[in-house]
């Protein structure tokens, strides 16, 4: 395909539009598209840390005014501030308690992985893999992270509004979710159900953008099997959204009709069912997981050839695991719903295909293993956070035997150990996946490096808090602990449980703190680090054959493609690598 | 680790303790292995100079081979735990032996009211007697508890007992379970049921047959 024909040419060169509100703000670039999700993941990311922080505070603690409350004068809290009425003289009511972890899942989920995950790494990265100009739909881009800004700002308003943000879970479950009077929330549950539904929009349209981007805007010899993991996989996680997502959008509009104009679909009183939602929840829910999941693996599947120098262990073969697991991602959805009263004999059909989604996973695992064996392995900070996704999932994937498995479910179900299993996945692939692919992709954005030695301090602190933090859970939640308890000291059996919650707190407070030493690294580098090459770690993909940062354009021409995506230490080349633009005649690689 | 699980006192918990050792020391194995591999490959092929990585991009049946063998093991290990999981879900949740004692649960916020039908055996009569977060029942015996709840979904825990079900608004469901020690455990909900879930509990109170029966004649003296 030529320059000037083809679906390429409707993205001939443009000069970048002047002026900071086209350029900055209501742009339609992808580059600039990516940077503001980032900012926005960025700063959920600390509102859901901040309520993380006080979640812990609480359970360590529970009912102590939270440390630094004592600062504010007691007149303040006599006030009737959004603050003062929050928390009572510092310490934290099961109200507030409620409404803290119900927001700190929406937003991480939501708000943080999501956006970047998904927004920043798929819009930044999928027309750069693929030799695009940008997005095949910029303006419909632009219009995805807008709306995405306006659901923040909604979400936002709801702390506020007259009864406080919404304390029904993440999973917001009915009759609790469907009734003002038995959830004390009015309109922040509202609020909260029109921001979800707007993010569903957003992401529905930045994924329409991504497949179309893949598939119609590829650079000329880049087969679909040539093309980098990161695309294929950001694209099966678009898919995935959006065949999930389409009946809990009709959910949430039915939940909020109970709410708001009197029906009762999710209200037994009125003739209801409460058991539809949570169909219709994790229907969406458990595929969403591995929206978030997908490209957070496809990070570390990116580094971690690079750094070993070495192909990919079975390309081909991590693909089709991954159709694998996606398709079983739409039948396994009644696993969270083992003890909800739904037919007792649907359970083990899906402890079947619940365990069974382990195989693909494990197929990925072992070929992210068998790509290490034999390789001239160096560790960066990329390379570290890589290495941490695949043994932080390793984990994750191991203790969600235990939940997939029914009876065992019957105890575990909505103890700490649900809550250790999960972490340990999602914060996998939210911050493992995440740090590794801004580590590693920051020069590109922005055309400077990140300093090393504090990306490894930062990882060794983040790795060692992180499983200080959520290993002890596990065992905190064989000890019976439910979740979404505001006080364990009620419960008589939870007492000698407490030392571990403490320790489990402490570890989360020094997990917190160690990010500081990310957020010093990212502005500095931003102004003072040092200067990126096009290419700085001799990788393949055709994001480093233009320069770091690209123009606005991308390329100055487009490339044309010869290889697949990790031709690393090919026999019959000198360098231990080759880039998949490199024209090369003859040997084995060049038919790869 | 599974030192950690509450004193087990049901017929079943002990299957379900028996289940979850299985996986723990099945995933244990892969933990060890796994990353028993991970570091040697670490140590071993870490950079030196002069050295170059071998080329091999794993698409040949015969390489892939390398990870399709374990993830055919993973395979026969997860139809190994389902199969003995198939059991287990069976004994607790779908097959009810015959009841020697009935009773109503009913979750509403923020309690849990337990209904016994009396000496007629019969719920709807006059010798119905409520109590409130008090579960008494006698050792030994099946135990069917039939869970409703009032205004949300909430959730049946007795986690000595290693039993859980939600307790739903406009539906009754059945459980069952037979105690095997005498004493005191707690019964708590499992499932966020609003602002005062965290207060949300009662007791379990397992009797010696011969404290039950001083139990049913202080609570039905009549009979
Ligand atoms: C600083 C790191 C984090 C800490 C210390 C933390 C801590 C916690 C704790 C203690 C809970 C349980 C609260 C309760 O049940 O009472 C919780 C719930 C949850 N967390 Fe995190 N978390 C962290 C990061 C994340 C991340 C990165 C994600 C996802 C991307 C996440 C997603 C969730 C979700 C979905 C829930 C369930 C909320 C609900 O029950 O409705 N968390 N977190
Ligand atoms: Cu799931």
């Amino acid at each position: 395909m030529s320059e000037t024909s083809g679906p390429q040419a409707a993205h001939a060169v443009h000069p970048a539009p002047q002026g900071f509100v086209r350029r900055y703000l209501f742009s339609t670039d992808h580059k600039v598209i990516a940077k503001q999700y980032l900012a926005i993941a960025l700063f959920w990311a600390v509102v859901g840390g901040l309520s993380a922080f006080l979640i812990r505070w609480q359970l360590a603690w529970p009912g102590e005014p939270v440390i630094g409350s004592g600062l504010l004068p007691e007149a303040f809290w006599d006030g009737d501030s959004w603050l003062a009425q929050s928390l009572q003289y510092g310490s934290i009511p099961a109200e507030f308690y409620n409404k803290l972890f119900t927001m700190h899942g929406t937003i991480m989920v939501f708000f943080v992985a999501m956006p970047l995950l998904l927004g920043a790494l798929g819009n930044f990265l999928i027309p750069l893999m693929v030799g695009a100009r940008d997005m095949a739909f910029p303006r419909l881009n632009m219009l995805s992270v807008w709306t995405l800004a306006v659901a923040s700002v909604i979400l936002l308003i709801s702390f506020f509004v007259p009864g406080g943000a919404a304390a029904s879970g993440w999973t917001a479950y009915p009759p609790l979710s469907a009734v003002p009077e038995l959830s004390e929330v009015n309109w922040g549950q509202n609020l909260w159900l029109i921001a979800v539904a707007l993010e569903f929009a957003s992401f529905l349209m930045g994924g329409i953008n991504f497949l179309t981007t893949t598939v119609n805007l590829r650079a000329p010899g880049l087969s679909l099997f040539r093309l980098p993991i990161m695309v294929w996989f950001q694209c099966i996680a678009a898919v995935l959204f959006m065949l999930s997502v389409g009946p809990l959008i009709a959910g949430a509009v039915m939940l909020l009709l109970d709410r708001l104009a009197g029906t009762s679909f999710f209200i037994p009183s009125g003739g209801g069912e409460p058991l539809l939602w949570q169909h219709l929840f994790w229907f969406f829910g458990h595929p969403e997981v591995y929206v978030i999941m997908i490209p957070g693996m496809a990070a570390a599947l990116e580094i971690l050839p690079v750094f070993s120098r070495k192909p990919l262990f079975g390309y081909r073969l991590i693909v089709y695991a991954t159709f694998a697991a996606g398709f079983l991602s739409f039948i396994v959805w009644a696993h969270h719903m083992f003890q909800s009263g739904m037919d007792p004999r649907l359970a083990m059909p899906f402890s079947i295909t619940t365990i069974l989604i382990s195989v693909p996973f494990a197929l990925m695992v072992f070929a992210m293993i068998a790509t290490l064996w034999g390789g001239v392995i160096r560790f960066p900070t990329p390379m570290l956070f890589a290495l941490g996704v695949l043994g932080v999932f390793i984990m994750g994937g191991l203790s969600g035997i235990f939940n997939g498995s029914a009876p065992a479910d019957i105890y575990i179900h909505d103890t700490y150990f649900v809550v250790a299993h999960f972490h340990y996945t999602l914060f996998a692939a939210t911050f493992f996946g995440g740090f590794a692919a801004i580590y590693y992709w920051f020069p590109k954005m922005f055309g400077r490096m990140l300093n090393d030695t504090l990306g490894k301090i930062h990882f060794w602190w983040t790795f060692i808090a992180f499983n200080a933090t959520f290993l002890p859970m596990h065992l905190v939640g064989l000890g019976g602990m439910m979740r979404r308890i505001a006080n364990p000291l009620n419960y008589d059996f939870l007492q000698p449980l407490q030392p571990l919650n403490v320790w489990i707190s402490i570890s989360a407070f020094v997990l917190m703190l160690g990010q500081l030493v990310f957020v010093v690294n990212f502005f500095w580098s931003l102004v003072a680090g040092r200067r990126a090459e096009a290419n700085p770690w001799q990788a393949n993909t055709l994001e480093w054959s233009t320069a770091s940062p690209p123009p606005h354009h991308n390329f100055d021409t487009i490339p044309t493609v010869y290889r697949g995506p990790y031709e690393y230490s090919p026999p019959g080349v000198a360098e231990d690598w080759l880039p998949q633009h490199r024209p090369l005649v003859g040997g084995p690689a060049a038919t790869a | 680790m599974l030192r950690w699980l509450p004193e087990s006192v049901s017929t079943f918990s002990g299957d379900i303790d028996a289940l979850i050792r299985l996986i723990y020391y099945t995933v244990g194995a892969w933990f060890v292995l796994t990353f028993a591999v991970i570091l040697i490959f670490l140590v071993r092929y870490r950079y030196r100079p002069g050295r170059r990585a071998v080329y091999l991009p794993g698409n040949t049946l015969a390489q892939s081979a390398w990870v399709l063998v374990p993830g055919l093991v993973v395979l026969l290990l997860d139809i190994g735990i389902d199969i003995y999981g198939e059991r287990v879900w069976e004994a607790v949740k779908l097959h009810q032996p015959p009841a020697a004692v009935q009773v109503r649960v009913t979750g509403k916020q923020f309690a849990w009211e337990v209904l016994y039908p009396g000496p007629d055996g019969r719920f709807g009569t006059a010798d119905d007697r409520q109590l409130n977060g008090e579960l008494h029942v006698p050792v030994h015996q099946v135990v069917h508890v039939t869970l409703g709840a009032e205004d949300v979904i909430h959730s049946f825990f007795l986690p000595h007992l290693r039993l859980k079900q939600d307790a739903l608004p406009g539906r009754q469901l059945t459980v069952w379970f037979e105690a095997t020690v005498p004493g005191t455990y707690p019964l708590v909900c499992a499932e966020l049921c609003g602002t005062g879930h965290t207060g949300m509990f009662g007791r379990l109170i397992v009797h010696t047959p011969e404290d039950y029966q001083a139990w049913v004649k202080a609570q039905w003296p009549s009979s």
